[in-house]
């Protein structure tokens, strides 16, 4: 949510590190510069609504086709988190993806994804059915 | 897996289910020094409910790192196969007598009764369904759990369906809300009765505030319509009592309804075998060393109460596995001599007794959410908690030099709201 006035823009972030749920704001003046951060109850609450604001990154986890493995699906994850935006453009690289079984975990199954830099890789082996 | 070649008629410790309480459990034991040990999972292969979990966040606690659900087995399942341990998968326990004679049923061996110098419950739970909560309407296909929504998604890549409402909001039905997204699928929504989500924040945020899915709180579903296949749902707003405003429902049109509405403990083979049951946790009684109240049987996971987390039911069911090992070896510990009682705003602990010669992990529950509150342990000890919730489990660790005044028998462990007032506190 977003709220956006002459003098900048307030958005709005639900704190994922405690269960408090800290709902924190963030304020821009017109140029985009941060000004203020508020309503959260702890240091790690500023931090990460700040991330969640200029950088934020989600890692992908979802499933592609194997051939002749104990499932029909491989799960897959990103090494890392990649940035949020990219999320769609990853998974729509990894849909027509198929592999071959045996799978270990940790192989590779798309380097370089969506120009992330992050590899995908098997998130379990799969044995050959 | 390779296929077991033969089954013994007499093991050390037969373990019901091979998820994560079974091999936490089976390494466990492994460590005590007992050789044969029967793990028994009625799935293709070990690993549980991890295998279909393909999201990440497991582990921190345990591994001190964040993985996914199957990476989060393999690692465990890695261990067991560097031991000698048969695992007896495709296979069901369908009996367990109070001498601990084990019948179990496997495409292999076909209906076979071995003996267990001692038994680990760990068979986890089980979805509540549409059922158990009696939503009115026709019986169509398309409505089902999320956690088998998940499976069908995620290890046989079938799609549910194309349009998916989701009944509760409980971290699998986020989870899935997310996954059927990114599979192209669309989610008119979440809808919760309760005025608070149950799900984790961080599933609030990356799973539906990231897809601007829509969470309903306080709104339920009131009827499911279709002859053959889901067509609509009717929703409708909840007052103070959960009650349905009947006179404000809307339609959501939908082909499926998942139901994320909590899990209940699986507990047939307790039943069977007559262990006590308490109410609270719909799960075995246990002792400190994750004893059930019969002898040599012991359980841990989401069979004893239910878990938020996979690292605290790995951690449980290492302490039943190694107390599972003492008994068979022979050195099971001083019975305990303090029985803890749930007390103001506790809904549940686990374990129900401890003994004051060890330190203890306890796993409180708590009724209402608290922002500011102290956890009393009688009057022996006492802890500040910052903020509580029943979605998340308390832990306490209860150290011996707690009791060493206390003489005592019951201790009750109350949860209350902290008054902030003299200086220098948070």
């Amino acid at each position: 949510m977003t709220t956006v006035h002459p003098e900048g823009a307030i958005y709005h972030y639900l704190c994922i590190e405690c269960p408090l749920g800290c709902r924190i704001e963030v304020e821009e003046d017109a140029d985009g510069n941060i000004v203020d951060v508020r309503g959260y109850a702890c240091n790690k609450g500023k931090t990460f609504a700040e991330r969640e604001h200029t950088d934020p990154r989600r890692m992908v986890t979802t499933t592609v086709a194997v051939q002749g493995g104990l499932w029909p699906r491989l799960p897959v994850r990103t090494t890392t988190a990649v940035p949020k935006d990219r999320v769609w453009a990853v998974v729509e690289l990894l849909r027509p993806v198929s592999v071959e079984s045996p799978v270990r975990m940790g192989e590779v199954v798309f380097a370089d994804i969506a120009g992330t830099g992050v590899d995908v890789v098997a998130s379990r082996d799969m044995p050959v059915r | 897996m390779r296929p077991l070649p033969s089954i013994s008629d007499d093991y050390d410790l037969v373990i019901v289910g091979a998820g994560p309480a079974g091999m936490a459990a089976a390494l466990a034991a492994l460590e005590t020094g007992i050789e044969r040990v029967l793990m028994v999972d009625r799935e293709v292969e070990p690993g549980g409910i991890l295998n279909q979990c393909i999201h990440n966040g497991f582990g921190l606690h345990y591994f001190g790192e964040e993985l996914t659900g199957p990476e989060y087995a393999q690692r465990f399942l890695a261990d067991l196969l560097d031991h000698n341990i048969d695992i007896a998968t495709d296979s069901y326990v369908f009996d367990i007598s109070p001498d601990r004679l084990v019948t179990l049923m496997s495409p292999e061996f076909g209906v076979r009764q071995v003996t267990a110098g001692a038994v680990v419950l760990a068979m986890g739970a089980r979805e509540r369904t549409r059922g158990a909560i009696r939503i009115p309407g026709t019986r169509p296909s398309g409505v089902m759990t999320a956690g088998l929504a998940q499976k069908f998604v995620n290890q046989f890549g079938m799609l549910p369906g194309r349009r998916v409402a989701i009944l509760g909001s409980g971290d699998i039905g986020l989870i899935m809300a997310r996954r059927m997204k990114l599979e192209g699928m669309e989610v008119p929504g979440v809808f919760e009765i309760m005025p608070h989500a149950n799900g984790l924040n961080r599933n609030i945020v990356q799973c539906l505030d990231d897809f601007h899915t829509p969470l309903h709180l306080s709104t339920t579903v009131v009827e499911i319509h279709g002859r053959d296949r889901v067509e609509k749902v009717t929703v409708a707003p909840v007052d103070e009592q959960l009650r349905p405003d009947m006179s404000r429902t809307r339609t959501i049109v939908c082909d499926t309804l998942l139901g994320s509405i909590g899990l209940i403990p699986e507990n047939e083979l307790s039943l069977r075998l007559g262990l006590r049951i308490d109410p609270t946790t719909s799960g075995p009684m246990v002792s400190s060393t994750m004893e059930t109240s019969r002898d040599g049987v012991f359980a841990a996971g989401n069979v004893v109460h239910i878990h938020d987390i996979v690292d605290f039911v790995s951690q449980e069911a290492l302490l039943a596995g190694e107390n599972a090992g003492r008994f068979i070896t022979g050195r099971r510990p001083p019975a305990d001599n303090i029985k803890l009682n749930a007390g103001v705003n506790v809904a549940s602990i686990v374990p129900h007794t401890i003994s004051s010669d060890r330190e203890h992990t306890v796993y409180v529950r708590v009724r209402r959410p608290l922002e500011k509150s102290w956890l009393r342990l009688g009057d022996v000890y006492e802890k500040r908690l910052r903020y509580v919730v029943p979605a998340e489990m308390v832990s306490i660790k209860v150290r011996p030099r707690f009791l060493e005044e206390f003489h005592g028998d019951i201790l009750t462990i109350d949860i209350v709201p902290r008054h902030e007032s003299g200086k220098g506190e948070e």
